[in-house]
């Protein structure tokens, strides 16, 4: 099968990659750009284990062809930190404070999904933050400490108390 | 009526053990060693790896549930583009075999295929497209045979013999002498006709439980690299590398030290990395054996929930007694597991089953008969509770009707049969020490509000809505025990560094549950370091001993007493150099904390780093390797009796449910559950494991059901095999009680399994104190509920309250 080029924005960086006609955004950034943070649990749209930022928003990137994405801008785990101190965006400092990581697999998705809520939501109530992260399936922790780990970034956010780095 | 009964005081109970001398990183709740690297992304899992000339592998499995295999044709895919090589049984080097309890199962089916999802041939190619478009060519001519799929008619004579008898190594559990009977174990204790002519209630019932599905995140994933030396590298995620070790060489025919398996990030294993990683790592050595390149095989999402193993399905049928005041006086059960196609781990997921079934209560007599069955099915290997959560949902479900019968509260009657130090389990085994069962039962009944809310939701309802409390109450014996101990023992490598830094190897697996930090905390303990100067890495199997399989809640008492072995070994040079230092007998001399003092006079001591960097100066060992065997077990198969476990952990659960009466729908408000562990090393890490598991428990309890049909199973996707989402998780308390192991490290037993087995019949009590309807099997599905509310007559909470 004949490859096609896409050219797209990936952390901040302008990328062009060869892939098939029906890879999928997921397999662009796994297989062709080496970027293995994003988890493929399903390939289905079922577990959110592959959630990315696609245009500033959550999307499961096991939805989206990658021929979908010329012109687009995607930001994945790997990239969600730039700018914050020490690398690590709120949500992902509060994971690991928390005791919200177990095995690790569920965790980039979760944390992008979570991002994205609390940007959205920085005033979401427990029910609200459970609503957020419901497409995305953990099955090691209960939830339990990832919903705390949610709430302690959005506090921090809320309150001003940590930044991104000029 | 629930809550009339004579209610037992609250005994106070003091901890079997002295509390452990002052610890400066255990019992800390310290950051796990691996969460930068998992909130970054960049920990590495099975399908992050790449290599340079990577192949792929694609499996054909059986469509069929019981056939002879005519031909396997591949010509087809052969030619096929990009298409390196097409297998089958016959091109293994070696032996045709994953070796487990009894050597039954094949990697490729040969001339029989056994169940749906039996590999049959494997594609090698370059890309996975092209591996997967070459599968579909492979064409297989089948006969089929009559199958069966159910365990009383796999045991009537003249049935299709799915497992005919075979017998394993001796004392394994293993030897089926009849067939499709995997193995058959009893249970006996006491004079059973006596006790229930003792009985003033006997209560009968029988109960079923279903299949569940490990649904771990990450699907099975392995990767072979034949290395210039002759060597077949193998990563992947596992929870038992020494498994995966041996059936490698196995396949491939070659000598053990030709392979090296390396255990990479594992999301998630709950038992379903036990065994089945044996199968995946053949099939991918396999392939790089035949090509020599590597070789990656990963399971899609549907392939993993066809053919890999899962939680038994059972049928429990239970009797027991009592006296008008509570004391139960015998216990009879019979219980059939459906172990599948293949043996695979089934004798010893039936062996915890039958010495779990009397549960953590005094029984004068005990006799229980188990079976494990083979059927046209998936083969059900380990999952989190190994066998137990079946005979717990009926034993704590059958309490519940014998409280209700003898006008009990449930937690009276529970107190007042509860085991101590000094009883015998229904095993027969005597409880000599770290029995914090009853602790268990005040502390969760304290925290959820059990007795206040037990009464206030007697007559509480909201619209067509009604509340209940229940409880589900258990024991588990740590570590393989009497049936497992042929290979119970553990090694780890220890290494300090003249900076004061040091390296831990050890042979068992960190899959989450957060092995590698609760390992490090205990050598920092041992050594006298600072938590951040100690490294633990994953097994590889060419550096560390054999440390059996990370499973059944060993690791921390296992892994850790070997690292405390080595650590020994290393302290007590540092003492000699201490004792150089401060002029005393290094048998004066004890560590505390970061220091070397004199134990009569601690204001003399040193800084551990500067006898650290004194130490390797003088070049003195600082490296050791630990070793260490479990506390001894016995079993008599023929007495029925022994010590099957060195010691046990016992938990609490109560669960708060909200009933729809005219939808049946169930929503579990909160869940307390009490855990005693002997020590927690790490609090956060224990909850962790305690939260995890109550939820799995709940999936199992309200949603989880496989459906099977004619061995076909019809539900392999998130979409319709529901697991608890965010919105399922209700309010979780984890609450930890200590009643320390003298043979646990600082005092631990052990965490992983126990979270998840009490809960499916705190449930379901729960649902019965609500709508007065009791459920005799889970998941406890709307449609359940209401079925059983029809048909015990119950339509609303006025016609069953009093
Ligand atoms: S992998 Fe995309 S939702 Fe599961
Ligand atoms: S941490 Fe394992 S799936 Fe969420």
């Amino acid at each position: 099968m004949s490859e096609i080029d896409v050219g797209l924005e990936v952390n901040g960086e302008q990328v062009r990659a060869r892939c098939q006609p029906h890879d999928t955004l997921l397999a662009l950034l796994r297989y062709r750009l080496g970027l293995t943070g994003t988890k493929e649990g399903c390939g289905e749209g079922e577990c959110g284990a592959c959630t990315v930022f696609m245009d500033g928003e959550a999307v499961d990137s096991c939805l989206v062809l990658a021929a979908q994405c010329e012109g687009r801008q995607v930001t994945t785990i790997e990239g969600l930190g730039r700018g914050w101190p020490d690398g690590l965006h709120p949500v992902q400092k509060a994971f690991m404070e928390t005791g919200a990581v177990q095995c690790g697999f569920c965790i980039p998705g979760i944390i992008m999904s979570a991002a994205d809520a609390i940007t959205r939501r920085s005033d979401a109530a427990r029910e609200e933050v459970r609503r957020l992260v419901a497409g995305n399936l953990c099955r090691c922790t209960g939830y339990t400490k990832i919903f705390d780990a949610i709430e302690l970034a959005r506090d921090r956010v809320a309150r001003g108390e940590v930044r991104p780095e000029a | 009526m629930p809550g009339s009964g004579p209610t037992y005081p609250l005994a106070t109970m003091p901890p079997d053990d002295p509390t452990p001398t002052p610890t400066h990183t255990v019992g800390q709740r310290l950051e796990r060693l691996d969460a930068r690297a998992k909130v970054l992304g960049t920990a590495r899992y099975a399908d992050d790896l790449t290599f340079p000339g990577l192949l792929h592998l694609k499996v054909v499995f059986s469509t069929q549930p019981h056939a002879r295999v005519l031909a396997i044709r591949t010509d087809a895919a052969r030619r096929a583009p990009g298409v390196r090589a097409v297998l089958t049984a016959k091109d293994c080097p070696g032996e045709n075999l994953i070796p487990l309890v009894l050597p039954d199962l094949t990697l490729m089916a040969a001339d029989r295929v056994r169940f749906v999802g039996d590999p049959v041939a494997a594609v090698v190619a370059d890309t996975p497209e092209a591996a997967h478009d070459a599968a579909r060519l492979v064409e297989v001519d089948y006969e089929p045979l009559p199958a069966v799929f159910d365990v009383l008619e796999a045991l009537r004579p003249g049935a299709p013999v799915v497992a005919p008898p075979i017998s394993g190594p001796a004392g394994h559990g293993g030897a089926n002498t009849a067939p499709n009977l995997f193995n058959l174990l009893e249970v006996k204790k006491g004079d059973l006709a006596a006790g229930f002519e003792a009985a003033d209630v006997v209560v009968e019932q029988e109960y079923r439980t279903p299949y569940q599905a490990h649904a771990y995140l990450e699907t099975q994933g392995m990767t072979c690299v034949p290395e210039p030396d002759g060597v077949f590298a193998v990563y992947g995620c596992m929870q038992c590398p020494f498994y995966v070790h041996e059936a490698v060489a196995r396949v491939l025919g070659v000598p053990r030290h030709r392979v090296k398996v390396i255990q990479v990030g594992t999301g998630g294993g709950f038992g379903g990395k036990e065994d089945v990683p044996s199968i995946i790592a053949g099939l991918a050595a396999l392939g790089a054996w035949h090509t020599g390149r590597p070789v990656k095989l990963v399971l899609s999402r549907k392939e993993d929930f066809e053919t890999m193993s899962k939680r038994h399905p059972a049928l429990v049928r239970l009797k027991v007694g009592a006296k008008e005041d509570g004391t139960l006086t015998a216990l009879e059960e019979q219980l059939w597991l459906d172990g599948g196609a293949y043996a695979t781990l089934s004798p010893v997921v039936l062996y915890r089953a039958v010495t779990h079934a009397a549960g953590p209560y005094r029984w004068p007599a005990v006799h229980v008969t188990g079976h494990a069955v083979a059927t046209n099915k998936v083969p059900c290997g380990a999952f989190r509770g190994f066998g137990t959560l079946q005979v717990i949902f009926a034993l704590e479900s059958i309490l519940d009707e014998l409280a209700e019968r003898l006008g009990i509260d449930p937690l009276d009657l529970r107190l007042k049969n509860a085991v101590r130090v000094g009883d015998a389990l229904g095993t027969n085994q005597a409880l000599t020490e770290s029995v914090g069962f009853i602790e268990t039962l005040e502390r969760a009944a304290e925290v959820s509000g059990y007795r206040e809310k037990r009464e206030r939701y007697r007559t509480w309802q909201e619209g067509p809505k009604r509340r209940g409390v229940g409880l589900g109450c258990l024991l588990y014996g740590v570590g393989l025990g009497a049936k497992g101990k042929f290979i119970d023992r553990t090694g780890a490598h220890v290494q300090l560094y003249p900076d004061g830094s040091c390296a831990v190897s050890i042979g068992n697996a960190e899959m989450g549950q957060g092995l590698r930090t609760v390992i490090s905390q205990i050598a920092a303990e041992e050594l006298g370091l600072e938590f951040s100067k100690v490294q633990t890495f994953d097994g590889d199997t060419s550096r560390v001993p054999d440390s059996g399989p990370t499973v059944a809640s060993r690791a921390t008492v296992m892994a850790g007493n070997a690292v405390r072995d080595a650590c020994g070994q290393i302290r007590r040079e540092l003492r000699a150099e201490a004792g150089l230092m401060l002029g005393v007998e290094p048998d004066a001399l004890e560590v505390f904390q970061t220091w070397v003092r004199v134990k009569a006079a601690p204001e003399r001591r040193v800084a551990m780093n500067d006898v650290i960097a004194r130490a390797a100066h003088a070049r003195r060992a600082l490296t050791a390797s630990g070793f260490r065997l479990p506390a001894d077990t016995w079993w008599s198969d023929d007495e029925g009796q022994g010590k099957a476990y060195e010691v046990y952990t016992y938990a609490t659960n109560v669960c708060e449910v909200e009933v729809d009466v005219e939808t049946g729908e169930s929503r579990v408000i909160a869940l307390t559950a009490a855990h005693d562990i002997g020590r927690a090393i790490n609090p956060t890490l224990a909850e962790g494991q305690i939260e995890g598991g109550a939820l799995q428990g709940l999936g199992f309890a309200l949603t989880e059901e496989v459906h099977i049909d004619q061995g076909v199973i019809k539900n392999p996707r998130f979409a319709t095999y529901i697991i608890p989402t965010a919105m399922d998780s209700p309010e979780l308390k984890a609450v930890i009680v200590e009643h320390p192991y003298s043979g646990g490290p600082y005092g631990a037993k052990g965490i992983g399994e126990p979270p998840i087995m009490g809960i499916a019949p705190a449930v379901t009590n729960a649902i019965k104190a609500a709508t007065g309807a009791r459920l005799f099997e889970c998941p406890a599905t709307p449609e359940r509920v209401t079925e059983a509310m029809k048909a015990q007559g119950v339509a609303a909470r006025d016609e069953v309250a009093v």
